[in-house]
């Protein structure tokens, strides 16, 4: 049987790969992808040791440095249950289904989805959730910006670049966000912000053409080539059926990265953890291996 | 005969960078074009793969859309 099966492999599952293989720990990574949102992650200039360095690169680097030790890893593997059988901790996939005395679960957050009618049929037909990504094939165009925190600002700032028109769709009673980006995107001439507004529909034929939105009771609709959601995450945590979670489907953890089910520790963004920030995802990671090679040591288990 | 490759892509898009990277690790020789500066090339993307989302690879023809390591693997032959 396994020592510790670890799910994700962002900052935080790839930190506890390396300190449960320095550990020789007979360990299991099974991930959806590499880097996690990490990945997504534009330029960053706060994790320690780098003072520049983008996210695609930061992740690269996480990559080689897991590699290197050789652990077992299966990727674009999607994990479906995880629960405790008789002193095992059994994970089932989308492939198959694995055994071993402890489990770390560090599956991240993903983009949180509109729900919206045509949300579905029209995702990269003009429906976008990483304005950095392709923001560029809407050169010209009129789109619209869904959402009114920091990252929907961030969005806005680069779209006014390429864009013609850029709508944003605020479902508050104004922009949140920080100050500066915000009086940026609001004094700028492209910029058309409806707030208290929330979107219903988005339409169109092979790709989007528009979409619908209600404002105090009216309904109002616009034609854009281009929508771009930015409202947020949601934790990859529904598969976890059995643990503790709060309000936001975060998993709940103690300071050992315990969970409530002895054996299964959780770490970095999927967990009710304060602060959510690569340096720190990599942090919790390292505490859940140490937490879970402790918990191997202290107690016992039939082969 | 090696086969044609093409990667349409923009430069901040992280499975752009991983589709690219990993036709570099297997020493296979593609056409790279950054659609966020050539916007006809942008338009043929499109028109093509019927979807606006990057990376789109054409090996010789076959359209793989997403960096879909299966497919491309399958595409050109690597095992």
């Amino acid at each position: 049987m396994l020592d510790l099966i670890i799910i994700g492999a962002g900052p935080a599952g790839i930190t506890a790969t390396v300190y449960a293989a320095r550990k020789r720990m007979d360990l299991l990574v099974i991930t959806s992808d590499i880097g996690g949102q990490a990945a997504w992650s534009g330029d960053i200039e706060n994790y320690t040791g780098y003072q520049f360095i983008s996210g695609p690169e930061l992740v690269l680097k996480f990559e080689e440095h897991m590699r290197k030790y050789g652990s077992a890893l299966k990727e674009s593997e999607k994990v479906t249950n995880v629960e405790k059988i008789n002193e095992r901790i059994v994970v089932r996939t989308d492939k198959g289904t694995y055994e071993a005395k402890t489990a770390i679960i560090a599956s991240g957050k993903r983009s949180r989805e509109l729900a919206v009618s045509g949300e579905k049929e029209f995702k990269n037909k003009g429906i976008s959730y990483c304005a950095t990504c392709d923001g560029p094939l809407f050169s010209g165009k009129d789109v619209a910006i869904i959402g009114g925190g920091n990252s929907a600002l961030d969005a806005a700032l680069q779209l006014i670049k390429i864009a013609q028109r850029v709508y944003i769709i605020n479902n508050t009673a104004g922009l949140g966000g920080d100050a500066v980006m915000r009086e940026k995107v609001s004094q700028d001439s492209q910029v058309v912000i409806f707030n208290n507004s929330k979107v219903s529909a988005v339409t169109g034929g092979n790709f989007i053409s528009g979409l619908r939105f209600e404002k105090e009771g009216r309904q109002e609709e616009l034609a854009v080539q281009g929508i771009f959601v930015e409202i947020g995450l949601v934790p990859n945590s529904e598969f976890a059926t059995g643990l503790e979670k709060n309000v936001q489907g975060e998993i709940k953890v103690n300071c050992y990265n315990q969970t409530n089910i002895s054996g299964v520790f959780a770490a970095g963004d999927v967990t009710d953890v304060p602060e959510k920030q690569i340096i720190i995802a990599a942090g919790e990671g390292a505490k859940a291996a140490l937490g879970a090679f402790r918990y191997i040591a202290q107690n016992k288990f039939l082969s | 005969m090696d086969k044609k490759v093409k990667v349409y892509s923009t430069p901040a898009c992280p499975w752009c960078i991983r589709a690219k990277q990993f036709l570099k690790d297997n020493s296979i020789i593609f056409e790279d074009i950054d659609v966020s500066t050539d916007q006809s090339a942008g338009e043929e993307m499109v028109k093509k793969s019927g979807q606006m989302g990057v990376p789109v690879l054409d090996i010789e023809g076959e359209i793989i859309t997403g960096f879909d390591k299966e497919k491309i693997k399958q595409s050109l032959g690597l095992l």
